[in-house]
């Protein structure tokens, strides 16, 4: 219990705790897919905080580590040639293409910035039309709006040096695929609370009658995260498998009509490849073809792109929940931050970075007890 | 990637045709689009990713985030120096400074 008085509320911490405790006869295994998510758990210790019988497995849900390395390598290309300016979200900074970063091309002289907002990057390119801006528009369903918001008023306001590389992916059919798959261990999962707070739940009943897995949409807190779990472990204990909101406060079942409406406007649904895991069907957006002409990649003729993608790192398991990062044989030895194999050592929800921050030493330390 | 965080709508104005808050989330100020929450009013607490409301909040809910959130120091990594955060993971000196490193308001 050495993390609870870090927990801003101890005493709620400790009542959910006592009540999850007291609840779980059974042994469950829970996916959390969003990587906000883990980083929330492996930092205030919520996974040693449980019952032995709950394990967490981390799920999918870091944006920029399923951004599949083909396309890394593309905008690492556009942003190294003269005339343009790479706006990204800090985040997709040092990722790792096959040879470089966003980090060293900038370092190497490429005009590479982080923008706050994809608006930034559109008065940008207001601001310099003697120069191509290329926005690197990755996310989830949460960050989409914005990006389909930027790219409607690039189209209104008539600014054609303004592009959008895109790579979205949806949380939906990659549910599906983890309990398609044949190794699947996932009993239930939480599902990630903001893509909620713009796409609603209507996507989950039918997810959670046809796997018969709960499927309970939880904030990032660390008290949001315990409130889910808790839910969670009620239904797998009485044998429920439904959709169940734990975090009304930020989440309508109807979502967010208003950037829906602009979502549907603004992008298709296309297969997409996610690295490290492969190709899901119908798992992304891309532009639709009345905003074709800001796709950065028809823009931009990028060939004879070879990926090369670490032989050792084994991200592509941890990003599927097959192993937890500590059990690659690189980790915390050839790949950490500052050298990283692959991108789910980087990212802020990158799960290899969440151990390496939070639980480095003490695995080191049960690693010289073993 | 996927965190929104809560913040106060200090005043709505009309840009490009869009709704455009300035929008203080203890104490950084931000230009924040609202066209997504059309009910928006000055004074209104509203959740905020990338720079997009993406729906309304109550005031004691976003005030309980905002204080953990700070608590977390999730508000530094939101609105802190990207470029300095990760010549800091990389153990390398930032590149030379130049226009766009900060984090420059939505505005215009």
């Amino acid at each position: 219990m050495k993390y609870l008085d870090e927990f801003s509320n101890p005493e709620l911490a400790q009542k959910l705790l006592e009540q999850i405790d007291a609840a779980t006869t059974g042994r469950w295994a829970i996916m959390e897919v969003c990587g906000g998510q883990t980083h929330s758990i492996i930092r205030h210790g919520i996974d040693q905080l449980l019952p032995d019988g709950i394990e967490l497995i981390h799920g999918p849900g870091c944006p920029v580590c399923v951004t599949p390395l083909e396309l890394i390598d593309k905008a690492l290309e556009i942003a190294a040639r003269p005339g343009v300016i790479f706006c990204s979200f800090g985040d997709m900074l040092r990722v790792p293409g096959s040879t470089d970063d966003l980090f060293r091309i900038k370092s190497a002289g490429g005009d590479v910035r982080v923008v706050y907002s994809p608006l930034d990057a559109l008065n940008l390119a207001r601001d310099n039309p003697d120069r191509e801006v290329v926005f690197f528009g990755i996310g989830f369903e949460t960050t989409a709006p914005a990006n389909a918001m930027t790219v409607y008023q690039a189209q209104r306001l008539g600014v054609r040096n303004f592009s959008l590389l895109v790579s979205h992916v949806l949380v939906p059919p990659a549910v599906a695929a983890i309990m398609e798959s044949p190794t699947c261990r996932v009993q239930a999962f939480l599902a990630a609370g903001h893509v909620c707070s713009v796409m609603g739940t209507a996507e989950y009943p039918p997810l959670a009658e046809k796997y018969s897995v709960p499927i309970v949409v939880t904030g990032f807190e660390p008290l949001d995260i315990l409130e889910g779990i808790r839910r969670t472990v009620l239904q797998l204990e009485q044998g429920r498998h439904e959709p169940e909101n734990a975090y009304p406060r930020a989440v309508r079942d109807e979502g967010n009509p208003a950037a829906m409406a602009m979502l549907r406007d603004v992008f298709d649904v296309t297969d997409r490849t996610w690295r490290g895991i492969g190709m899901i069907p119908g798992s992304g957006w891309r532009l639709s073809e009345r905003y074709r002409e800001f796709d950065a990649e028809a823009r931009f003729d990028v060939g004879g792109i070879n990926t090369a993608e670490s032989e050792i790192c084994r991200s592509g398991e941890v990003l599927q929940g097959l192993i937890k990062p500590h059990e690659c044989a690189a980790f915390g030895k050839e790949c950490t931050p500052r050298n990283p194999l692959g991108a789910t050592m980087v990212s802020s929800e990158g799960a290899c970075a969440a151990y390496y921050l939070y639980r480095r030493l003490e695995l080191q330390e049960a690693g010289a007890h073993a | 990637m996927c965190l929104a965080v809560p913040g106060r709508v200090l005043a709505l104005s009309e840009k490009d045709g869009t709704t455009m808050a300035e929008v203080d989330f203890g104490g950084v100020r931000k230009d924040v689009c609202c066209q997504y929450v059309p009910d928006v009013r000055t004074g209104d607490y509203v959740m905020v990713h990338v720079g997009f409301a993406i729906q309304m909040l109550d005031e004691e809910s976003a005030l309980r985030t905002l204080e953990e959130f700070e608590h977390l120091g999730v508000l530094e990594e939101e609105f802190g120096d990207q470029f300095a955060l990760a010549a800091q993971q990389a153990g390398v000196e930032a590149p030379a400074a130049a226009a766009g490193n900060g984090t420059r308001g939505a505005g215009r």
